[in-house]
């Protein structure tokens, strides 16, 4: 074997690419292509592999894309309920993003009672006012989804226990929300989400 | 393995010295496609495919496992998840056409490598089990793209399974219980494609496993080389990183120009329009024929037509796959100590006038209808392939006499080896 002919050789250049194997290198391969010493070698290595990382990069985002929502899952994405049927006291279950929507008609004595909570006594502070929309402070839009972890409260149909503070319960880990949707009790932090939504007449919500 | 000349792996990073001592992964790589892989320093760019190979072997397992995130094989859907995918999910259409058209490119580089397999001679001692693995690895490949094939459920899914799994009912006495037994029903359904789902996702894995021992076998004698002399020293050799990964990486590159042409451009155009008609068991396409890639061993299975102590039929079905199973005995059919067709004037013309043309005949039949004169071609052309691998070879091998080999890879490169002795230019084969 002869192994190191080129020894000599290949400790005068940088990579020691070429002269190390060929057997035929002389030094004059080795070109310094100007007076700082950068090779037109090394440019042509930044330069591929930075192309070639870039692209390797680019298609990466596909890949990660699409796991998200797919079309037909965003296109389900906005709901629209028709509140008029909706009788003071009573609540109906929609379906918003595949998770249910829980939209009330307040009676008068629940939104006294809701405005009548002193904002030191929440959890998290807000006023029915702020929950729902101007001119229509009886329809209560909220997820029927609990904040803790995720299960859907009892109260919005008929006969269900509407909890200590007369508007949701829990039954998983015993979350009380009032009259306004507020968490008032239990291991939930923060009031039932409202979700965006509009009126788009004085009887119809567009949810999302 | 590998030469006594192969650069070590020394790592200097801590962190590296620490994973060398624990799990010495980073050293096998090192070993397997790094700078301690000596290489003979000759190889051409038909050196090329076996990586190219590998990257749409990962090509397609990536693709393929997203696009089973949002496909379901049920009979009932199957059809419509496959346009979901299309028009849904996030770039879908790219996943599923780099899928459809990477399984094409997937055949393309396997071809050309199978293709510098026979020229070369690649698949002499000592790398019999090199090239044996590879067969192994492109039957699976076949059986996998064909099942694949069959997921969109369109009409040319569903007849292509039809057909295919009504080769196994030529088989006498025991073809039609297989048959039923493979479909899991009387007719592709529910059943037959659930399981080639299943199996259209396992195979890949199997194939990786065969790879890998594809180049665990490579690696004992090393790479073969356009002259076929086997390496003798170090000055016949660079190491494989930076000088293949380089010059695999040029023809990636090259590769791919034409890959993204054909996914972003061209991407039906390997397809057939029908199986975008959802799976119809009671109306047949009027022309069925396979994808590209399968032609020239469709082209075999229809060139009997007439009965001869068998039916016509089971003739085509042991015909086709006795053409790739007759790959398995190459290695003992070529006797020829001498390698690369290069140095072996006969052997040169029979490969490029007789096995590449009616290599060619047949893939031009295959797809072409069941009708004269293609049938006729099919036949001369199959005639000759069995003819060329046991008959030709073997006669031309003991015959033949091969021109001067060089003394050495070094001298085949640069004209002179100083080791040459005057003389002693005879290659050892052993």
């Amino acid at each position: 074997m002869r192994r190191g002919r080129n020894k000599g050789k290949s400790g005068l250049t940088k990579a020691g690419l070429m002269a190390d194997t060929t057997g035929a290198a002389t030094p004059d391969m080795i070109v310094e292509d100007d007076e700082n010493g950068v090779r037109r070698r090394d440019f042509i290595n930044i330069a591929a592999v930075s192309f070639a990382g870039f692209g390797g990069a680019a298609t990466l985002y596909p890949l990660v894309s699409q796991m998200a929502p797919s079309a037909d899952v965003l296109a389900e994405s906005t709901t629209e309920v028709d509140v008029s049927s909706i009788e003071p006291g009573q609540a109906v279950k929609a379906v918003f993003r595949k998770q249910p929507l829980f939209v009330r008609r307040l009676t008068d004595s629940e939104m006294a009672e809701a405005n009548a909570v002193s904002l030191d006594a929440l959890r998290d502070p807000q006023t029915l006012g702020e929950r729902t929309k101007e001119g229509h402070e009886d329809m209560l839009v909220t997820m029927g989804v609990c904040t803790h972890l995720g299960c859907v409260p009892l109260g919005a149909a008929e006969g269900e226990n509407k909890g200590e503070f007369g508007g949701y319960f829990c039954p998983c880990h015993g979350s009380h929300y009032d009259t306004a949707a507020r968490i008032r009790k239990g291991p939930a932090p923060t009031n039932l989400e409202v979700p965006d939504y509009e009126f788009t007449s004085d009887t119809v919500i567009q949810v999302g | 393995m590998s030469f006594p000349w192969a650069k070590q792996y020394t790592p200097t990073n801590p962190v590296m010295k620490f994973f060398d001592e624990k799990l010495p992964l980073p050293r096998l790589v090192y070993d397997a496609v790094g700078a301690g892989y000596p290489v003979p320093r000759n190889l051409s760019y038909m050196w090329n495919f076996g990586v190219l190979a590998g990257f749409f072997l990962v090509l397609q397992i990536v693709t393929g496992v997203v696009l089973a995130m949002h496909y379901a094989a049920n009979a009932q859907v199957a059809f419509a998840t496959t346009e979901h995918i299309m028009r849904d999910v996030n770039w879908g259409w790219l996943m599923r056409y780099a899928h459809a058209n990477g399984a094409s490119f997937f055949f393309i580089v396997v071809y050309l490598h199978i293709f510098r397999g026979f020229f070369y001679g690649s698949y002499k001692a000592p790398r019999e089990m090199i090239w044996l693995l590879g067969v192994v690895i492109f039957l699976l490949m076949m059986a996998t793209a064909f099942m694949g094939y069959v997921l969109p459920w369109g009409q040319m899914s569903f007849w292509g399974a039809k057909v295919i799994t009504g080769l196994f009912g030529a088989i006498p006495l025991v073809g039609e219980p297989i048959q039923i037994w493979l479909l899991g029903g009387f007719a592709p359904d529910n059943a037959a494609l659930n399981r080639f789902f299943s199996l259209h996702f396992l195979l890949p894995f199997v194939i990786a496993g065969v790879v890998i021992l594809h180049i665990w076998a490579l690696h004992i004698p090393g790479s073969s080389n356009p002259t076929g002399v086997e390496v003798k020293d170090e000055s016949d050799t660079v190491p494989f990183h930076p000088y293949y990964t380089a010059k695999d990486g040029f023809g990636l590159g090259f590769v791919l120009i034409f890959f993204a042409i054909m996914v972003f451009f061209l991407p039906n155009a390997l397809g057939h329009p029908d199986n975008y008609i959802e799976a119809n068991p009671l109306s047949t396409p009027a022309h069925i024929v396979p994808e590209w890639y399968f032609w020239p061993f469709y082209a075999i299975l229809r060139a009997f037509t007439v009965d001869f102590i068998l039916p016509a039929k089971l003739w085509g079905v042991i015909a086709m796959f006795a053409a790739i199973l007759i790959w398995f005995f190459l290695p003992w059919l070529d006797k020829s100590p001498v390698r690369s067709g290069h140095y072996r004037p006969l052997f040169r013309k029979f490969f490029w006038f007789g096995l590449i043309p009616a290599m060619a005949v047949l893939f031009y039949c295959g797809g072409a209808p069941a009708e004269e004169p293609y049938v006729m071609f099919s036949q001369i052309a199959t005639a000759y392939y069995f003819l060329h691998f046991l008959v030709i070879l073997p006669i031309v091998s003991s015959m033949e006499k091969p021109e001067p080999l060089p003394y050495s890879i070094t001298e085949a490169v640069l004209g002179s080896d100083e080791k040459a002795v005057l003389g002693d230019n005879t290659e050892s084969t052993a």
